[in-house]
């Protein structure tokens, strides 16, 4: 048997590893559009971008353990056509690479601004440190985990920081309103600006203008506002696209091709719907699941989503899903500490942890069964 | 096998406790992974690779 998994970030690195760790003995190939051998994308925006790691400590393994998963990377090579009834993935550089079985795990494409910086990829990091470094004011334009992080981490590193998004409060969607508001509060209390709840107009080098009208003037203005699953290259390859390569509750996108991490959308079962999550958790998760699906496991992919995020002196992890109904289980906000549940029709389907991730992660346990009524009511007309 | 886990990498999601706890846990203060057996019996060896390879920070080394 032969396997190659397109993508060598967290989710092939994750699929490849349990391949082996399952007792496959076929043959492995590891396509990777960058150069760089497999390596973490949240330091990125956090360790790498201050400078407090090395690059190499963000490397996801050590040589000694690539060298043990006996698989083959072909890098800084990406894939530009799947031929799906062959099997064969076609490559920048001409290359056709032919198996029994393809994964796909492409990732994300951040959304870009000709000549703003932004940052999905290492390199693209180490560029942004370097612009901060000579920069004494900085505009990050968007509001999500990472224009959050990304501004955090530049206020450290002594730049007036301007946070700037459409949200009433950062990460607002991801957070809910209680605690995206004690976010908002900690920025300002470490001194990023905040022009939250007004549409960017207009971006350029030299600063950002609002839909108020007011001009927020930068020396650098770093775009973070979204991304797409990187499917562009598949668009002729018969498989259903849809936010996503569309999977079945296997992670099966045509018999013999798989999907896992950032691109895959798929049918979570106890859900009732289609799902697509940009964290890291699942990008592991679900290389673990297409690992076993191609070992021939019967099983859907269920997991509870999960995500953290540093800012500051802040760890904020959130399990499950943030409901209408909050209650603080432990500690406080003003003790900048607590495990904040949430409820919807009574049910617990959330919980998120402020500097409390080992209590958070113990409330969890409870969430799992409260999943399905949750969404569903949360996401109407969601197929 | 010999575990060998790097807190200044962890970022305290826990995964590693929920799936060997008898090997892994997490300080209260701040979450952050505690080695509770480093060198952990034959039956656990399946369930702690799988907790290294799902280790949302790759802060654990499991070497034979």
């Amino acid at each position: 048997m032969s396997t190659l998994i397109v993508g060598a970030s967290a989710a092939g690195l994750a699929t490849a590893e349990a391949l082996r760790r399952k007792g496959y003995t076929g043959s492995l190939t590891i396509l990777g559009a960058e150069p760089h051998l497999p390596y973490d994308r949240p330091p990125l925006s956090k360790q790498v971008l201050s400078g407090s790691w090395e690059p190499a400590k963000a490397q996801l393994r050590s040589a000694e353990a690539l060298t043990a998963l006996d698989a083959q990377f072909v890098l800084g090579d990406p894939a530009v056509h799947l031929d799906t009834a062959e099997r064969a993935v076609h490559t920048a550089s001409g290359r056709v690479l032919k198996a029994d079985n393809i994964v796909l795990a492409t990732g994300l494409r951040p959304r870009t601004l000709p000549g703003q910086p932004t940052l999905r990829t290492l390199d693209d990091a180490l560029a942004l440190r370097d612009s901060l470094l000579g920069c004494a004011r900085a505009v990050v334009v968007g509001d999500g985990v990472l224009g959050a992080e990304i501004a955090a981490t530049a206020r450290q590193m002594g730049v007036a920081v301007t946070l700037a998004g459409p949200q009433q409060a950062p990460m607002a969607l991801q957070l809910g309103s209680l605690v995206a508001g004690q976010l908002a509060d900690l920025h300002s209390s470490r001194g990023v600006e905040l022009r939250l709840g007004a549409a960017v107009t207009e971006v350029d080098s030299g600063g950002v203008r609002l839909e108020t009208g007011e001009v927020l003037p930068a020396d650098v203005v770093v775009v973070a506002f979204g991304s797409a699953p990187a499917t562009d290259w598949l668009r002729d390859s018969g498989l259903t696209l849809g936010d996503g390569i569309v999977c079945d509750s296997r992670c099966r996108a045509a018999e013999g091709v798989y999907a896992a991490g950032d691109v895959a959308r798929w049918h979570h079962e106890t859900l009732g719907r289609m799902v697509r999550l940009e964290n890291r958790t699942n990008a592991t998760e679900q290389g673990i699941a297409v690992a076993a699906t191609i070992l021939g496991a019967d099983q859907a992919y269920t997991p509870v989503p999960y995500f953290w995020t540093d800012q500051f002196d802040a760890k904020i992890h959130v399990h499950g899903f943030i409901g209408p109904d909050v209650t603080i289980a432990e500690g406080s906000l003003a003790d900048g500490r607590f495990v904040a549940r949430y409820h919807r029709d009574g049910e617990l389907v959330g919980v998120l942890g402020w500097n409390m991730p080992k209590q958070a992660r113990q409330h969890r346990q409870e969430i799992t069964r409260g999943c399905r009524a949750t969404v569903a009511a949360s996401t109407p007309g969601a197929a | 096998m010999k575990i060998t886990v790097d807190q200044d990498k962890c970022c305290g999601a826990g995964t590693c406790v929920l799936l060997a706890p008898d090997v892994f846990d997490q300080r209260d203060e701040d979450g952050i992974v505690v080695l509770l057996d480093a060198e952990p019996p034959a039956e656990l060896h399946s369930l702690v690779r799988e907790a290294a390879s799902v280790c949302p920070a790759a802060a654990i080394a499991v070497s034979s």
